[in-house]
């Protein structure tokens, strides 16, 4: 494999684990607490609608012309990196608070078994949840998809990171059957805002006409160079006189 | 109409976030690279200085 296609497959594994370990924990606390047929079914449903989402954008992102592909995949690129950049340097630098799997299984649950039960068919409750869960955490990695794959033209290599990540995760938790809480989740999302934020300097410069000294090896600069600034911000929010804040987990 | 104007808010979400600034940042960099570009000059170097500046505005904020 290439320098970029290590990268590609490397970001997607990363994004794609982070959030399947989140889609994970909910799935798992309607299925211990109410219907673990329902809860799975509603996890179909969900990767049954992400997959006709794929199919339907996918052809049409690589119909693009490559310079209008890469400015407008490189602006959303950089718009979420710096999304995720933020989150992860201030839950570093102590102003958010870190993402508790524990806790989120816990209030998870607690909602779960609060809910009415009717009957003992079909369990809407633990169907819809799993099925949002599911919907609502891979679609931000369905865009990291087809926006790495398409801009390489090589969306299976993205689509099999994709599905690797979701295994090892989905093995995991059936191993440990328990939320995974010790997964470095904040390490992971500061490593992905890393690699969107870089890749999305490249696409969208290179889109808006501007060449990299050194072409495709400028990343090789602009990789470490993002991960160096962002970690120098960390430093510098410790440092300055901010507030104290343990806020919401997201 | 109801659903069209939710459907439209959830994009909005979905791509800006909320931090509408830092996307209106990013648009703004990618036409000042596309003008100097076009100008004949070396564009390179907006992007990653935007970057850097997009995200400590965008830290500065959150942690006031």
């Amino acid at each position: 494999m290439s320098g970029p296609e290590v990268a590609l497959a490397v970001s997607v594994f990363l994004a794609c684990a982070v959030e399947a370990v989140e889609a994970l924990t909910i799935v798992m606390a309607v299925g211990v607490t109410r219907s673990w047929r329902w809860a799975l079914a509603g996890v179909g449903a969900g990767i049954v609608v992400l997959a006709v989402i794929v199919a339907a954008l996918g052809p049409a992102l690589t119909a693009l012309p490559l310079n209008t592909l890469r400015v407008i995949v490189g602006g959303l690129l950089l718009v979420f990196g710096l999304q995720w950049l933020r989150k992860a340097i201030l839950r570093y630098a102590g102003l958010k608070a870190l993402h508790d799997e524990d806790k989120a299984f816990a209030s998870e649950t607690d909602a779960a078994r609060a809910a009415e039960r009717v009957g003992d068919g079909f369990d809407a409750y633990s169907f819809t949840i799993a099925f949002k869960g599911v919907l609502l955490e891979g679609l931000e990695v369905v865009f990291i998809v087809l926006t790495f794959g398409a801009n390489q033209h090589n969306i299976g290599l993205a689509a099999a990171a994709a599905g690797l990540a979701v295994a090892v995760v989905v093995i995991a938790g059936v191993l440990v059957r328990a939320p995974l809480a010790r997964v470095p989740e904040n390490t992971m999302k500061f490593g992905v805002g890393v690699m969107l934020t870089s890749f999305g300097v490249f696409w969208g410069a290179e889109g808006a006409g501007a060449s990299w000294p050194g072409g495709d090896a400028a990343l090789l600069v602009i990789i470490p160079g993002v991960a160096l600034a962002s970690l120098a911000m960390v430093r510098w929010l410790r440092r300055a006189p901010t507030r104290r804040a343990v806020g919401e987990p997201a | 109409m109801n659903r069209i104007v939710r459907a439209a808010r959830s994009v909005w979400d979905f791509v800006v976030g909320d931090d509408p600034f830092t996307a209106l940042g990013v648009v703004i960099a990618l036409g000042a690279t596309a003008i100097i570009a076009g100008a004949g000059a070396a564009a390179w170097w907006v992007m990653p200085l935007a970057a850097v500046a997009l995200l400590g505005l965008s830290l500065r904020r959150a942690a006031r």
